[in-house]
């Protein structure tokens, strides 16, 4: 197996807010392989975002970094200087955001926003940026390209401005995405255009993807690994296939017996997962899922769970649910 | 047609072409409380202008024959405004002060503008000297505008250049408090932070994304600080800390002189007061036009 391209070791970010600290992201580990896509999910509020925003460099002023390594082609990410990691973002690693209504800053044109981004890293000529301004707003499927790059964010739906985003994103060729919610703020119809596209462009460039997302149907659709997030720590992690097939963790269990299903009757009750996300302001010491957990035992309150082997996918847990526990339930709903 | 270019022509149909700041002047020019406005500084600033060309008689140029009967003679043909104790012609003076005005607004919100925009920015994005600057901005808050550009004026001695001066830097703490808030409340939007994502430098972030959002109280407060600075010019000029050769046509000066002829002859400091308030009113109404266009409530709606 090659050098992965993203390397990231028990990465710890704390806030420090008046309430206390928020002990955001607790020790998370994993790796990216160049033109791999993974999936991150997990509930609002895990730390998600955070990762990601701590991938960029970017976190919130009252956010840090206080522990743990990144490392992306073989440079570690935390003891790079500022200047540095603006010659980083956006040519190595880009990012998407959540809203394009709101990332997309309102007083400048559209095109102008995407030639900032190609300036950034790249140095062209006045005529090559506006070409390629050109180029790439055509290539994610926006017509008239050369006359839509100059209007204003406003004019734009929200399906366009995503895709605006996108190009921004791929303006400068990077090597990984990380797409956080690229389609939550949109219609159905249109998510289904964006992730369709976000798919082809990330093929045929070779270009990693990690997908942030609470939506468990994007994930089983587009990625090749998949890691559940919870309460700042990655509760399982694997490959898609068995991950939806047989998960191990209760909470990923949950998450998916959660979903509602065409298939089941319309009277068949959902199952939400009872309780709600731990108070993020205090260190775990015990798995954070335990008090919602319905395989619970004592133990799980003594320590906090580290990432093992189970099955064909690894799980934080000490008292996995059974391997056939998914499949049981499923049919159970159906019948 | 894709479902893409259906949409586009929509959309394109539903908005009106153009930037927001584009919006922003069409909202500005169906507001008859800013056109009246726009009207009066425009004529403000031509009669500040074309003073020498407006004036009929020279400001300075005295004619004691014309008060031998005593003071003063009032409005008439020859001097639509009367004269003064001089003999100096009232509408000439009224004309010339209009330059004064002009000349001290302008220079002294420029001063506080200046200064506001940048020690706002050093507070509010940058972060650092963050509390310094905002703890320095609170004494001087503190104290009433007016009484500190007295002190201000009186310390460095009577006169046109310390009467703009000091108005300026009474304006400091405003516009750099009003600055900072502004940077504060852009700065946390996600265009900022997708602009950081791409590798956009900090301080181009600053100035291509923060600043054109911030930027749009301060341009109404900008407005509405002129109109409080010619009539803190005026109360300076009034109290003698203004111009202090007495052949000066500044509005507030002219008010201080005219004091002592109130009761034979009002017109004096009905004039150049009523120039004083047309002026201030012009400003206001802009001010609160530019308010209403650049509200970003309103923002993509025609």
């Amino acid at each position: 197996m090659t050098e992965p391209l993203l390397d990231v070791d028990s990465l710890e970010v704390r806030f420090w807010t008046r309430r206390g600290t928020v002990y955001a992201v607790n020790g998370i580990s994993f790796s990216l392989n160049a033109g791999e896509t993974l999936g991150i999910v997990g509930e609002s509020g895990c730390g998600k975002s955070v990762t990601a925003l701590a991938l960029m460099g970017i976190l919130p002023r009252a956010g840090r970094v206080t522990a743990g390594t990144a490392s992306y082609g073989g440079r570690d990410l935390y003891t790079q200087s500022e200047a540095e990691w603006q010659r980083f973002r956006g040519k190595e690693i880009a990012m998407i955001f959540q809203d394009p209504m709101t990332s997309l800053n309102p007083v400048l044109t559209v095109g102008s926003q995407l030639r900032e981004a190609i300036e950034a890293h790249l140095d062209v000529s006045k005529k090559e940026a506006s070409d390629r301004v050109v180029e790439l707003l055509d290539r994610v499927g926006i017509p008239q390209a050369r006359a839509r790059a100059k209007d204003y964010p406003h004019q734009f739906s929200g399906g366009m401005r995503q895709r605006a985003m996108i190009a921004i994103a791929l303006a400068c060729e990077p090597k990984v995405i990380i797409a956080d919610e690229p389609t939550t703020a949109l219609d159905v119809t249109i998510q289904a255009q964006i992730l369709d596209l976000l798919r082809d462009l990330v093929d045929e460039r070779g270009t990693a993807l990690i997908l942030i997302t609470h939506d468990l149907g994007v994930v089983a659709g587009m990625c090749e690994r998949v890691q559940v997030m919870y309460a700042g720590t990655v509760v399982e992690t694997g490959d898609a296939v068995p991950i939806f097939a047989s998960p191990r963790h209760p909470y990923t269990l949950g998450l998916l017996q959660s979903v509602p299903r065409l298939d089941t009757g319309r009277r068949q009750a959902l199952h939400p997962i009872e309780g709600a996300p731990p108070n993020m302001l205090t260190e775990p010491v015990s798995c954070p899922f335990a008090p919602r957990c319905r395989y619970a035992q004592e133990d799980c309150l003594a320590s906090v769970p580290l990432l093992r082997s189970i099955g064909e996918q690894q799980a934080a847990c000490f008292h996995p649910a059974p391997s056939d526990e998914w499949a049981r339930t499923r049919l159970q709903g159906v019948a | 047609m894709g479902v893409v270019e259906i949409e586009a022509q929509q959309v394109s149909l539903e908005t009106t072409p153009g930037g927001l700041r584009h919006e922003a002047f069409h909202r500005l020019i169906r507001n008859p409380g800013a056109i009246a406005g726009a009207v009066i500084v425009t004529a403000f600033v031509i009669v500040a202008l074309f003073a020498p060309l407006l004036a009929p008689y020279s400001p300075t140029a005295i004619n004691l024959e014309l008060v031998s009967d005593g003071c003063c003679p009032g409005p008439s043909w020859e001097h639509p405004m009367g004269v003064d104790d001089l003999g100096r012609d009232e509408l000439s003076r009224v004309i010339y002060g209009a330059r004064y005005s002009l000349l001290i607004g302008i220079v002294s919100v420029t001063v506080g503008l200046t200064a506001g925009l940048i020690l706002g920015s050093t507070a509010g994005y940058f972060g650092r000297l963050d509390n310094l600057i905002m703890r320095i901005v609170d004494v001087m808050l503190a104290i009433p505008g007016f009484l500190m550009a007295i002190g201000i004026a009186a310390l460095m001695g009577p006169g046109l250049l310390s009467v703009m001066i000091a108005i300026g830097i009474v304006n400091i703490p405003i516009f750099t408090r009003l600055m900072r808030g502004s940077i504060l409340g852009q700065k946390e939007n996600d265009y900022v932070l997708a602009a950081r994502a791409v590798g956009v430098p900090n301080r181009k972030v600053l100035v291509n994304h923060i600043l054109p959002n911030a930027i749009s109280p301060v341009i109404v407060a900008g407005t509405l600080a002129l109109a409080t600075a010619i009539i803190d010019a005026a109360g300076l000029g009034f109290l003698g800390l203004g111009p202090q050769e007495p052949s000066t046509p500044e509005w507030g000066t002219m008010l201080t002189d005219a004091v002592r002829y109130l009761q034979t002859a009002p017109f004096l400091a009905f004039f150049p007061g009523l120039a004083i308030v047309i002026v201030v009113m012009g400003f206001n109404l802009i001010g609160d036009g530019l308010r209403e266009a650049l509200d970003p409530k309103l923002r993509g709606r025609a």
